[in-house]
């Protein structure tokens, strides 16, 4: 990896986070900054106790979209590296199921790329939930706060 | 000379169909394309009738009014839900 290098891997499997956490770093000496988010498949949600999750995508338009939004955030921020991995398919509670990781030189580049990335993400990459509920399986719906969030980038 | 339309999450299920294709020379836009899908009949024509439908062409999001021409892969698909 270079001190720019993008990751971006959509997939079934696990990830460990050190490993990813490690490749932004490695022969890294100009970033003293590194911000990673994860996020976890919750056991409620809506009220409903879910048990499972199995993520649909749109095979290409996903790994499109993502780079798009990595692109806006260096043109906004000083930040060096960047690692999006998110997991589809069948998928447990506790499991992980997003990383976004940013280096820079400063902290405050990265957090907000960071932030940046998974509030676009959000709205914009082409994947679908549906969860397995005691109420049987479940699209979700798109949230309105979540149209809010990635909105108050623009101001 | 045909357009590629994929439909995906609850769309697919609902359509109970993942891909048709369209002949390029009936349709200018995504909006046209919508149209002439929820003529096919009733059940299509209700789906269709969502506005809530996000689309994109050869993986681009686009607004209805975005024409479309022969070769180019359309996709229907409700508001993402991922991360």
């Amino acid at each position: 990896m270079n001190n720019t290098s993008v990751k971006i891997s959509i997939q079934t499997q696990d990830f460990n986070l050190q490993d990813e956490v490690d490749l932004l770093e490695q022969d890294n000496a100009v970033d003293g900054a590194v911000v990673t988010f994860t996020g976890r498949v919750r056991n409620k949600n809506e009220g409903l106790t879910v048990s499972g999750l199995y993520l649909e995508h749109y095979s290409g338009m996903t790994e499109k979209s993502l780079a798009k939004i990595i692109a806006q955030a260096q043109q906004r921020w000083q930040i060096g590296r960047v690692s999006v991995i998110h997991r589809i398919g069948q998928l447990a509670i506790g499991d992980q199921i997003v990383f976004v990781g940013v280096t820079s030189m400063h902290r405050q580049d990265a957090f907000a790329a960071a932030e940046f990335i998974m509030d676009y993400l959000k709205v914009q990459a082409p994947f679908w939930k549906k969860e397995l509920t005691e109420q049987g399986e479940k699209w979700l719906d798109a949230k309105q706060s979540d149209n809010k969030q990635a909105q108050q980038w623009n101001n | 000379m045909t357009i590629k339309v994929v439909f995906f999450a609850t769309l697919r299920e609902q359509l109970d169909c993942s891909e048709v294709q369209v002949p390029a020379s009936e349709v200018n836009t995504i909006a046209d394309i919508k149209i002439k899908l929820a003529r096919k009949n009733e059940h299509w024509q209700q789906v269709f009738s969502h506005s809530a439908l996000l689309s994109a062409i050869n993986h681009d999001m686009v607004q209805s009014e975005h024409t479309v021409k022969t070769g180019d892969e359309v996709a229907f698909f409700p508001p993402v839900t991922g991360g």
